[in-house]
């Protein structure tokens, strides 16, 4: 059922730090609100929990895409839109682009935001195994001060992330030179377009002479949250890709994923395609 | 300070936008859907509402030129926005004629009259919305990039081919496709 609108309160902060006073002096009772193509939904559905939100969706400072020699810094207001008209990403980064490609609809990907898909903390969102391939971080700002963290390690349980209540994402970077990497990102789900996905498998790896040199896999809807498959990683660095390297990765990776059966696919389905997905990014690396 | 304990209260707030090209004040509790602002506030019920939840591109609408789905957006952010409903499209050319319902139809609507493109209508203001605002970014799209424009809108009648036919139709006729609101 849809819920009592009259009960929700908006406001817009005047500035980014009248934002986190507000935020700071009342915490937990504000949540930051952009694109809201997750939160409209629960409003919708009833089910939203919030009653009160600030739209953070005008503020400059948490908008742009900013090159610099080490990292690529994008603002957390970054549209998905944005993402995939952007050269230097498409570049040197192609599977966050791909991932912004399959979310949604272009309407969706007009008003969604990176960091609204990073706090929404949805283990079945689409940019979050890219940003994990790529070893992004995120800058944390609050009244007292901004800090740096691995996105690695930040999601702490189902749907929940290492964000204070008095925090805001202001942006999310990502560390280059992998240009030379070879990248996949496949997701699966009931049909090409437009759906969340029974399984989201993004990689990348670094081949020397026939041996896997380096090696990163992400996967969401596999798990309470998105994961990097560290120990399957392990199996494949350092080594040839002979076949029986492949079938053992393939072990390990069963074992490190938890899927769950739910309304969009069956644990046995998904470990499975999780497996044959290992297995096509392997065939796609060159010899 | 607020009281935070109490159940939230809000209060409708006015909201200054541009719609059709028209200066509105419109008044609106800040988390009420645009549709329903558009829709009960402002009269223009072109706009329809399908799914509610963002699947469906019924409520499309442009919004500071960008598609969006209006069941997803809060009046409160509907403040100072330039916004571009089915109600606006037609009459945005004179340049454009040749059907006898309407010459002053968008092309994209004209070639959805000349090819069957709506049936029951819920889905075609989305339908019309997603395919203006693709040629106005793409004037010359691929069938490919014409399936991805309009991915976003859902019709349970015409099993899409005659939809896609009139969106390349409309490529093909007109050499002024319309220009986006900015």
């Amino acid at each position: 059922m849809r819920s009592y609108v009259p009960a929700y309160e908006m406001e817009t902060p005047r500035d980014l730090s009248d934002a986190l006073e507000r935020l700071a002096q009342e915490p937990g009772v504000w949540k930051p609100f952009a694109g809201g193509t997750d939160l409209m939904v629960l409003l919708e559905a009833g089910k939203l929990p919030h009653r009160r939100f600030l739209n953070v969706s005008e503020f400059s400072e948490l908008r742009g895409i900013e090159i610099m020699p080490e990292y690529v810094t994008l603002g957390a207001l970054t549209t998905y839109t944005e993402i995939r008209r952007s050269e230097v990403l498409a570049r040197e980064f192609p599977l966050l682009c791909r991932a912004a490609a399959e979310t949604g609809s272009v309407a969706t990907q007009n008003r969604g935001t990176l960091g609204g898909n990073i706090a929404n903390a949805s283990p079945a969102a689409d940019s979050p195994p890219a940003l994990l391939v790529y070893d992004a971080e995120l800058e944390l700002v609050s009244v007292s001060g901004a800090r740096w963290v691995a996105y690695q390690g930040f999601w702490t349980g189902y749907k929940q992330i290492g964000l204070r209540a008095d925090e805001l994402i202001r942006a999310i970077r990502l560390p280059r030179g992998m240009r030379s990497w070879s990248h996949y990102y496949r997701k699966v789900g009931t049909r090409r377009a437009q759906a969340i996905s029974k399984v989201c498998f993004a990689a990348a790896a670094r081949m020397d002479a026939g041996r896997v040199a380096d090696v990163r896999v992400a996967l969401g809807s596999v798990a309470p949250m998105v994961l990097r498959a560290v120990e399957t990683e392990k199996i494949l660095r350092d080594r040839k890709l002979t076949r029986e390297n492949l079938r053992a990765a393939q072990d390990v990776l069963a074992r490190e994923i938890a899927p769950i059966d739910d309304m969009r696919s069956t644990a046995r389905y998904r470990g499975r395609i999780a497996q044959n997905l290992l297995a096509e990014f392997c065939a796609t690396l060159p010899a | 300070m607020p009281d935070s304990s109490r159940p939230g209260q809000g209060r409708k707030i006015f909201l200054d936008c541009e719609i059709n090209g028209r200066a509105l004040t419109l008044e609106a509790y800040p988390m009420a859907r645009l549709l329903d602002v558009l829709r009960e506030q402002a009269g223009l019920t072109g706009t329809k509402e399908g799914c509610g939840e963002g699947e469906c591109g019924a409520c499309a609408v442009e919004f500071n030129g960008l598609l969006v789905n209006s069941c997803l957006v809060p009046a409160l952010q509907a403040a100072s926005a330039k916004i571009r409903t089915i109600e606006g499209i037609a009459g945005g050319n004179p340049l454009q004629h040749g059907h006898p319902l309407g010459e002053r139809l968008d092309a994209v609507q004209q070639a959805f009259l000349a090819h069957g493109g709506a049936q029951c209508g819920i889905c075609t203001p989305g339908m019309i919305l997603a395919a203006v605002n693709l040629l106005a970014r793409n004037p010359h799209p691929s069938e490919s990039e014409i399936r991805e424009g309009l991915a976003g809108n859902l019709c349970r009648c015409t099993g899409y081919t005659k939809i896609f036919e009139s969106v390349l139709a409309a490529c093909r006729t007109t050499e002024f496709p319309s220009e986006p609101q900015r």
